[in-house]
C-alpha cells in the first residue's frame, strides 16, 4: 500500500490513455462503451482511495503516505497527505462518478469528453497530493487544461468569451505564482514542500521603489501566491470569470469547476501562505478578510437579481467561498477548521446544486428562471430535493452547509468581530436568494405549456443525487467525520503559525 | 424515554415523507398520529413525574473543534417538561384534527397525493420544537430553532399553487433569518466571554459576563447587555414582535391546523422560552429587560389596534397571537419568568382552539374566511359555536374578580398584568389594559359577526353549512378542558406564592432565574384592589363595546369607519409597515443587487480587464498566430515558457538535492 497515492493519481490516466489509444469509432456502441469505462474506471478509483480512508491515521499530524522518487532533471517525485488534503482526493474520487453520470448524456464526441474527465481527475488529485513546488505547479495548471476543453468544446453558445476569460485570470495568476517560486527556490535552494514549510523566509522591511514593505520578503512571496489563489477562490474583485465559465461549461463540467477547482486557491493557502510567510499573512490578514466580507455582501446582492439561475448559483458559490477565506485568515483553530468544512461541504452542495440545475437545462433547454414556475405539480421529487440542496446552501443547521459557515464565522469573530458581524449577514442574503430562486421554478401555479409535459426525476438522475443528500446530512448531523482528520493538523498549523508570528513581532 | 419523546416524531415524518407509498396515505396518516399520541403520553409522564432534579442526556457528538465542543443532548428541567406537553399535546391533538380538516383539499386535484406530505411537515415540525425545547446547549436550540422555522416556511407554501402562499412563505423564512442573525451572534459573543455554548457553563460564568466590557461595532459594551440584546432579537423575530412581525399574519395562508400548532401554540412562543432559558443570563441585562418590556407592551397594544378592523376571521386571531406574544415578553422583561411561561401555557390551549374553532367554521363554510360572510351560525354549528364560546371567555379572561376561579386567560393574563403593576413598569400596565379592553372588542366581535345576526353573503354556503367531522371536534373538546381548567390548576406552581414556584421550577437548579425577583412578585400578590380589578373591568369595557356595535346598532361600525376613516385605513392596513419595510429593504435591496451588478461586476470590473487585456491580448495573438482555438494554446505556450524558465533555474543551481 506504500504506493496507494501514485495508484489514485495514476488510475484514472492510464485509463484515459488506454480509452484514447484503444478505442475507436464513432457508433453508438463506442460511445457505450466509452461511457462505461469511465463510470467504472472513476469508481474504482473512489473505492481504492477509501483505502487512504482507513489506512490515515487520525492522530498523525504528519505527512502520511508519502513517496519520494527522482524524477527527470533532478527534479523529484513526491507526494503524501495530511488532515488538510486527504479529504479532498476522497472528495474529487467521491464526485467523478457522479460527473461521468452528469456527462453521460452528452453526444458529441463521447470518448473524448470521458478521456478529458479522466485526465482531469487525475491531475486534480496531483494537485492536492503533490509535496514539491515544482510538481505542485505542473498539476495545478495542467488541471486547468481539461477545464478549459470541457468549457471550450462541449459549452454553451458564448463558451469562447467564457474561455478567455477564464484563461486570462488563471494565467495571470499564476506567472506572478511562478516568479514567487522561482524566488523561493533561489532562496534555499529546495522545492520541497515540507522542507519549505520548515523555512523561515526573511521578514525584514525591504524597500521596492521607494516603497516601505513590512514582512519584506515574506511579505512579497505572500502577495504572488495570493494573487494566484485568490483569482482561484475565487475572491472579490477577481470573481468575475466564475459566473461566465458556470453559465457556458456544461453541467458535468460546473460540477468539477465549483467542487474542486475552487478549492486549489483554498488549498494554496492552508499549504502554502500560512505555513510558508506567516509574517506575510498576518500583515494582510485584515485587508483578505474584508474582501471576503464584501464578496459575501456584494455577490449575494448580485446573486439576488439574477435571472439565470446558473449564474445565481454560481454567485452563490461566490458568497460560500468567502466564509472559507474569512476562516482561513482569522488564524485560529475554529476558522480553519470552518474553512474546510466549508470547501468540502461547498463541494457537495454546489455540485448538488448545478447537477439539479442540469437537471431542469436537459429539459427545456434554457436556463432562464422565467421560463419555469409551477413546476413542483409535475415533478414533486426534483422539488424535494431541490428544497434540500437549497437548504443545505443557505446553512440550515442539520446539513453540511451549516457547519462551515457556523466555525468559519465563529473563528472569524473570535479574531476580528466587526468582520464576524458583516459576514453574519450572509446568513439573511442566502435565504433571501435561495427561496425567492425556488419559489420562483417550482412555485405558483403551473400554466406555462413548455412544462406541462414535466416528467419528474428518472432513476440515472436520482442515483447521481441521493449520495449527495446522504452525504450533506450525515456530515451535518455528525461533523466529526470532517473535524477528526482535519483537526490535528490545524491544531499544529494554528501553533506554528502563532510562534513565527511571535518570532516576527518580537523582532520589530 | 426522552429520547422516544424527541424521536417518534421524526421517525413519523421520516417514513410518511418518504415511504408513504410502501404503507399507503391512511398508514401513514395513521403512524404519524400514533407516534404523536405516544411522544405526548410519555410527556405528560415525564412532567407528573418530574422529582426537581435537572436530568442530561448525551446522545452522540455533535461540532468539536478546539476548546469549542457541542454535543447532541437533553436536558431536562421543569421548563422542558412545560413545554414538552404543551407541544406534544397540541400536536397530537392538531394531528388528529387534520384527518378531517385535510380530508378533501380543494386546493389539489384528484391525483395529487397531498397528505402523507402534510402529516410529516406537521411530524417533522414537533420534532424540530423538541429538540429546540430539550437542547442541552445553544446549538442544538439553533437546530431546532432554524428546523421549526424551515418547518413553518413549508407549511405556510403547503398550497404551493397560491402566488400569495409562496410570498408569505419566504418572508416568514427570510423575517425569521434576521432573528437568527441575533442568535448567531450571541452565540459567537457567548463563546467569545464564556469559551462555551453549553447552558451550565454559561449560567455559571453569567456574574463575571456581566462584569465584562466587550468593544464591538467601534464602542464599548457591557457584555451581558449586548449578548442578551442579540438574544431578544433573535426572540423578535420567532416570536413576531414589533419590527419584525409582520410575516406572522401572512402565515396564515398556511392551512388552519398549521396556524394553530406553529403561529400559535408553540412555534411563536420559542422566543419567550428562549429569554426564560436564558434568565440566568437576563438577570444582569437591565436595560434590555427594560428594552423587552417596552417592546412587548408596544407590540400586544399594536397587534391589538390591528386586530379590531381585520374582516379575515384567521388574521383577526393572528394578531390576537400575536398581542398575547407581547403580554409574555412583559411578563419576562419584568423578570417573572414563571409567568411568562404561565401565560405561554395556557394561551396555547385557548389560542390553539380558537384557530381550530375557525377552522371548523372555514370548513363549514366552503373555505370563505371572510367574516362578513357569516353570520347567525350558531344553530348550524353549535358545537363549534360552544368551543369558540370557551376559548372567547379564556382570551377575554373572564373570572369572579378577586378570586383564582375562572377560565385560564383570566389567571395567567391578569398575572402579567398586576406583574406590570408590581414591577413599576406604568407604561406597559397601560398598553396592556389598553390592549385587553381591544382584546375582548376583537374576540366578541368576531363571535358576533360568525355566530350572531342573519346569515350574509353566499346563501348557498350557508344553506349548506353543517358541524365538522368528530375526529375535528374532539380535539377542541379537549382542548376546551385546559382552556377551562389550566390557569387554576397551575395557578400556584406559576405565580401564587414564592413557595409554589420554587418548588414547581425546581430555581435551585437553574430552571428559570433563582434570582427571582421578590419584591417584584411581592408587589405583584399586594395590588391596589383597583389594578386587580382592571382587567376584569377593561373585559367587560370591552365587551360592551362590541355589543354595542355589532348587535345593538349594527350599523355604527360603517358609521364610525367613515367618521375617521383615515384612522380606520391606518389600523386595517397594519399601520403600513408591510409597505414602509418594501420601499425601505425590499427595494433597496434589489436596487443595490442590479447596481453591484450591472455597475459594478459588469462595468467597472470586467470593464477595466477588459480593457487591460486589450492591450496585452492582441500581441500574444501576433505571437500565437491566428489560430481558431488560439486561447488554448496562448496558455499552452505560456505554460511551457513557464516550464522552461523553472527548470532552466532548477538544473543551473544544480538540483534540488
Amino acid at each position: 500500500m506504500e504506493n496507494l497515492l501514485s495508484i489514485i493519481t495514476f488510475v484514472p490516466l492510464v485509463a484515459a490513455t488506454i480509452l484514447a489509444l484503444v478505442q475507436h469509432g464513432q457508433s453508438e456502441a463506442a460511445d457505450r462503451n466509452a461511457r462505461w469505462f469511465a463510470l467504472i474506471t472513476t469508481i474504482v478509483t473512489f473505492l481504492i482511495s477509501l483505502f487512504l480512508l482507513v489506512g490515515f491515521d487520525r492522530t498523525n499530524p504528519d505527512f502520511q503516505f508519502v513517496e519520494e522518487y527522482h524524477w527527470i532533471l533532478g527534479m523529484k517525485y513526491k507526494v503524501g497527505v495530511d488532515g488538510i488534503s486527504v479529504l479532498f482526493v476522497v472528495l474529487i474520487t467521491f464526485l467523478m462518478p457522479i460527473t461521468v453520470g452528469a456527462a453521460w448524456i452528452e453526444n458529441r464526441r463521447v470518448k473524448e469528453y470521458m478521456v478529458t474527465f479522466l485526465i482531469l481527475e487525475g491531475l486534480m488529485i496531483g494537485v492536492f497530493t503533490a509535496l514539491d513546488m515544482v510538481l505542485f505547479y505542473l498539476f495545478f495548471e495542467a488541471s486547468l487544461i481539461p477545464m478549459f476543453l470541457v468549457i471550450g468544446i462541449w459549452g454553451g453558445r458564448q463558451r469562447i468569451y467564457a474561455t478567455f476569460k477564464f484563461f486570462l485570470y488563471t494565467f495571470f495568476g499564476s506567472v506572478v505564482m511562478l516568479v514567487a517560486m522561482i524566488a523561493m527556490f533561489v532562496q534555499t535552494g529546495t522545492t520541497d514542500i515540507t522542507e519549505l514549510m520548515q523555512y523561515t523566509f526573511p521578514t525584514e522591511t525591504m524597500t521596492v521603489l521607494g516603497i516601505s514593505i513590512p514582512g519584506g520578503m515574506q511579505t512579497l512571496l505572500f502577495l504572488a501566491f495570493f494573487v494566484s489563489f485568490a483569482v482561484k477562490v475565487p475572491m472579490w474583485p477577481v470573481h468575475t470569470w466564475l459566473p461566465d465559465a458556470h453559465v457556458q461549461a456544461p453541467t458535468a463540467g460546473s460540477v468539477d469547476l465549483a467542487a474542486i477547482l475552487l478549492k486549489m486557491g483554498g488549498y494554496g493557502f492552508l499549504r502554502f501562505s500560512l505555513p510558508m510567510f506567516p509574517a506575510g499573512a498576518s500583515i494582510m490578514a485584515d485587508f483578505i478578510m474584508t474582501l471576503s466580507v464584501i464578496a459575501i455582501i456584494w455577490t449575494s446582492l448580485v446573486a439576488l437579481m439574477q435571472t439565470d439561475m446558473k449564474r445565481l448559483i454560481a454567485y452563490s458559490s461566490v458568497a460560500h467561498m468567502g466564509f472559507v477565506t474569512i476562516g482561513i485568515f482569522a488564524v485560529n483553530q475554529q476558522g480553519i477548521d470552518g474553512a474546510m468544512f466549508q470547501m468540502l461541504s461547498h463541494g457537495v452542495v454546489s455540485s448538488a446544486l448545478f447537477l439539479s440545475v442540469g437537471v431542469l437545462y436537459e429539459r427545456l433547454h434554457t436556463r432562464e428562471i422565467a421560463a419555469y414556475g409551477g413546476i413542483m405539480k409535475r415533478m414533486p421529487a426534483y422539488a424535494m430535493i431541490f428544497m434540500f440542496f437549497t437548504m443545505a446552501n443557505i446553512g440550515l443547521p442539520g446539513t453540511s452547509g451549516f457547519i462551515g459557515e457556523f466555525l468559519a464565522i465563529t473563528g472569524a469573530f473570535q479574531a476580528h468581530s466587526t468582520i464576524g458581524f458583516f459576514a453574519a449577514t450572509g446568513v439573511i442574503l442566502s435565504a433571501a436568494y435561495g427561496l425567492w430562486l425556488y419559489r420562483r421554478i417550482f412555485m405558483g401555479p403551473l400554466v406555462k405549456e413548455s412544462l406541462k409535459g414535466l416528467k419528474d426525476l428518472d432513476l440515472r438522475e436520482k442515483l447521481m443525487l441521493i449520495p449527495l443528500v446522504v452525504l450533506i446530512v450525515a456530515l451535518g448531523v455528525y461533523p466529526p467525520f470532517i473535524t477528526d482528520i482535519v483537526g490535528p493538523t490545524v491544531v499544529r498549523l494554528v501553533q506554528n503559525y502563532d510562534a513565527a508570528i511571535a518570532v516576527f513581532t518580537a523582532g520589530q | 424515554m426522552e429520547t422516544i419523546i424527541l424521536l417518534a416524531p421524526l421517525f413519523g415524518a421520516v417514513v410518511a415523507g418518504f415511504g408513504w407509498r410502501l404503507i399507503g396515505e391512511k398508514g401513514a396518516l395513521a403512524l404519524t398520529t400514533g407516534l404523536l399520541f405516544l411522544s405526548c403520553l410519555l410527556s405528560w409522564i415525564v412532567f407528573f413525574g418530574f422529582d426537581g432534579t435537572t436530568r442530561h442526556v448525551t446522545l452522540m457528538r455533535f461540532l468539536e473543534s478546539g476548546t469549542l465542543d457541542v454535543t447532541w443532548g437533553l436536558r431536562l428541567d421543569r421548563l422542558t417538561a412545560i413545554m414538552l406537553i404543551v407541544v406534544t399535546t397540541v400536536s397530537a391533538l392538531v394531528h388528529l384534527y387534520s384527518w378531517g380538516y385535510m380530508a378533501d383539499d380543494p386546493e389539489f386535484d384528484a391525483d395529487e397525493p397531498y397528505k402523507a406530505r402534510f402529516f410529516a411537515y406537521l411530524s417533522f415540525f414537533t420534532f424540530t420544537m423538541l429538540a429546540l425545547v430539550t437542547a442541552d446547549n445553544l446549538l442544538q436550540m439553533f437546530f431546532g430553532w432554524e428546523g421549526v422555522g424551515l418547518a413553518s416556511y413549508l407549511l405556510i407554501g403547503f398550497y404551493f399553487k397560491r402566488p400569495s402562499a409562496g410570498a408569505a412563505a419566504i418572508k416568514a423564512f427570510v423575517m425569521n433569518r434576521v432573528g437568527d442573525f441575533g442568535f448567531l451572534m450571541a452565540m459567537f459573543g457567548l463563546f467569545y466571554l464564556a469559551g462555551s455554548l453549553d447552558f451550565d457553563t454559561i449560567f455559571a460564568q453569567a456574574p463575571e459576563i456581566a462584569q465584562t466590557t466587550v468593544a464591538f461595532l467601534w464602542r464599548d459594551w457591557n457584555a451581558a447587555e449586548i449578548v442578551c440584546f442579540f438574544l431578544f432579537v433573535g426572540a423578535m423575530g420567532k416570536s413576531a414582535q414589533l419590527f419584525l412581525h409582520t410575516w406572522l399574519p401572512d402565515a396564515m395562508e398556511g392551512p388552519t391546523p398549521v396556524s394553530a400548532l406553529i403561529h400559535a401554540a408553540t412555534m411563536v412562543t420559542a422566543g419567550v422560552f428562549l429569554l426564560a432559558r436564558m434568565s440566568p443570563l437576563f438577570e444582569y441585562a437591565t436595560e434590555v429587560k427594560h428594552f423587552v418590556v417596552f417592546i412587548g407592551a408596544t407590540t400586544a397594544f399594536f397587534a391589538a389596534t390591528v386586530g379590531l378592523v381585520q374582516n379575515d376571521i384567521k388574521r383577526v386571531i393572528a394578531y390576537s397571537t400575536c398581542s398575547q406574544l407581547g403580554y409574555m415578553f412583559v411578563a419576562a422583561g419584568v423578570g417573572l419568568y414563571p409567568v411568562a411561561m404561565f401565560h405561554l401555557f395556557t394561551h396555547a390551549f385557548f389560542k390553539a382552539m380558537l384557530f381550530l374553532g375557525a377552522g371548523s367554521v372555514i370548513t363549514a363554510m366552503h373555505h370563505e374566511q371572510d367574516m362578513r360572510n357569516y353570520g347567525g351560525l350558531r344553530a348550524k354549528i353549535p358545537l363549534t359555536f360552544w368551543a369558540m364560546l370557551i376559548g372567547t371567555l379564556a382570551i377575554t379572561g373572564v373570572g369572579i374578580p378577586l378570586t383564582h376561579i375562572g377560565f385560564a386567560g383570566f389567571l395567567s393574563k391578569d398575572a402579567v398584568i398586576e406583574g406590570a403593576w408590581g414591577a413599576g413598569a406604568g407604561y406597559a400596565y397601560w398598553m396592556l389594559i389598553i390592549s385587553a379592553v381591544f382584546t375582548a372588542f376583537y374576540s366578541w366581535r368576531l363571535m358576533f359577526l360568525t355566530f350572531w345576526g342573519a346569515p350574509r353573503g353566499d346563501h348557498h354556503a350557508h344553506d349548506h353549512a353543517h358541524e365538522s367531522p368528530m375526529v375535528m371536534l374532539i380535539p377542541l373538546g379537549v382542548l376546551a378542558l385546559g382552556a377551562v381548567f389550566a390557569g387554576m390548576i397551575w395557578y400556584n406552581s406559576f405565580f401564587g406564592s414564592e413557595a409554589g414556584i420554587a418548588s414547581f421550577f425546581a430555581t435551585e437548579s437553574g430552571a428559570v432565574s433563582p434570582a427571582l425577583d421578590h419584591e417584584v412578585l411581592e408587589a405583584a400578590h399586594h395590588t391596589p384592589l383597583l389594578v386587580t380589578a382592571s382587567p376584569f373591568i377593561a373585559m367587560l369595557v370591552g365587551f360592551g363595546t362590541a355589543w354595542l356595535f355589532y348587535i345593538r346598532d349594527t350599523g355604527l361600525p360603517a358609521r364610525m369607519a367613515a367618521r375617521f376613516g383615515l384612522l380606520y385605513r391606518f389600523l386595517l392596513n397594519k399601520w403600513y409597515f408591510d409597505e414602509i419595510y418594501d420601499l425601505l429593504f425590499v427595494r433597496t435591496t434589489k436596487g443595490l443587487g442590479n447596481f453591484l451588478w450591472k455597475k459594478g461586476d459588469v462595468k467597472i470590473i470586467d470593464g477595466t480587464v477588459n480593457g487591460v487585456a486589450l492591450g496585452i491580448v492582441p500581441m500574444l495573438a501576433r505571437l500565437a498566430g491566428r489560430m481558431q482555438s488560439g486561447y488554448l494554446f496562448h496558455y499552452a505556450f505560456a505554460m511551457v515558457i513557464g516550464l522552461v524558465v523553472l527548470m532552466f533555474w532548477v538544473v543551473l543551481a544544480g538540483g534540488s538535492q
